[in-house]
């Protein structure tokens, strides 16, 4: 039965390179297709961190909304806005390459070092529910019912103000 | 058992939080930025996730917290990919250091 827990621990370590395997290939990439690849294979391994959190929900509705909706927007995006090549190409200059080390490390040392190592993460002592998914569900609908609405008419206004948005034909082109 | 750890989660939602920087410092194309900022999300959704499995008094707060980052996220995208579509039409490019007014 030791074996099991071998192959989940093995499997943990693949959903993490995966995540960071994404992330870098998003990042590092000329082509903003491939950027969007990356992001999609990031997003599913931090699907498979959730379950490894506990929560199959949160697996399902991550594959779902990021990897299924919103990897694919970002697609028509990349194919409608017609990126040209020279733009990606002049991506990474020796300026913006400093700026970036430069903000990464000072938010990556401030956040790694001074406040994990140090902080001590008391347990709750006792739990209400557990986490199921008939849980989440009546919390939503009772507990948590404005948030629940919230995003509801956040997703109205979006669709109602994307549309707007682009909705207007070509005739104010610079041309 | 590092898949059953606190700080193990923190670190990797941390990096994913630099990787979110990094690409919106670096990239010079506004979809480039959209997809970090993506991660940057994704980052702050698994932090919720890591203290809402191992401290938090009810576990279906962060889960909660986490769908409502996905709802903003998805919206956020659309909002910003219609955008840029628009300003692509405007000035014919995409390039950030050339869009200097907002008159549509």
């Amino acid at each position: 039965m030791i074996v099991y827990k071998y192959i989940a621990e093995a499997l943990f370590y693949a959903f993490v390179v995966l995540t960071f395997m994404g992330g870098f290939m998003a990042i590092r990439s000329r082509l903003l297709m491939h950027a969007v690849l990356g992001l999609a294979i990031s997003l599913f391994g931090v699907a498979g961190l959730y379950f490894y959190l506990g929560s199959p929900f949160l697996t399902m509705m991550q594959i779902l909304i990021y990897v299924g909706a919103v990897c694919i927007i970002i697609v028509l995006g990349v194919m409608l806005g017609n990126t040209p090549d020279q733009l990606a190409i002049k991506n990474i200059t020796r300026r913006n390459l400093l700026l970036a080390l430069l903000a990464c490390s000072t938010g990556f040392v401030a956040l790694f070092v001074a406040t994990i190592s140090r902080t001590e993460f008391v347990p709750a002592t006792q739990k209400v529910g557990d986490m199921s998914i008939r849980f989440i569900g009546e919390s939503l609908l009772f507990q948590y019912c404005l948030a629940f609405e919230l995003i509801s008419v956040i997703l109205l206004t979006a669709i109602i103000g994307s549309i707007i948005l682009a909705r207007g034909g070509r005739e104010g082109k610079v041309s | 058992m590092i898949s059953a750890n606190l700080n193990t989660y923190l670190i990797i939602s941390a990096i994913l939080l630099v990787i979110g920087l990094y690409g919106m410092v670096q990239h010079r194309s506004l979809i480039g930025m959209l997809i970090s900022s993506e991660f940057i999300l994704n980052g702050a959704a698994l932090n919720f996730m890591a203290f809402n499995r191992f401290v938090a008094p009810n576990p279906a707060i962060g889960q909660i917290y986490t769908l409502f980052i996905m709802g903003i996220a998805a919206a956020e995208a659309a909002i910003v990919i219609s955008i840029i579509i628009t300003v692509y039409r405007k000035f014919n490019c995409e390039d950030p250091e050339q869009l200097q007014d907002m008159k549509m």
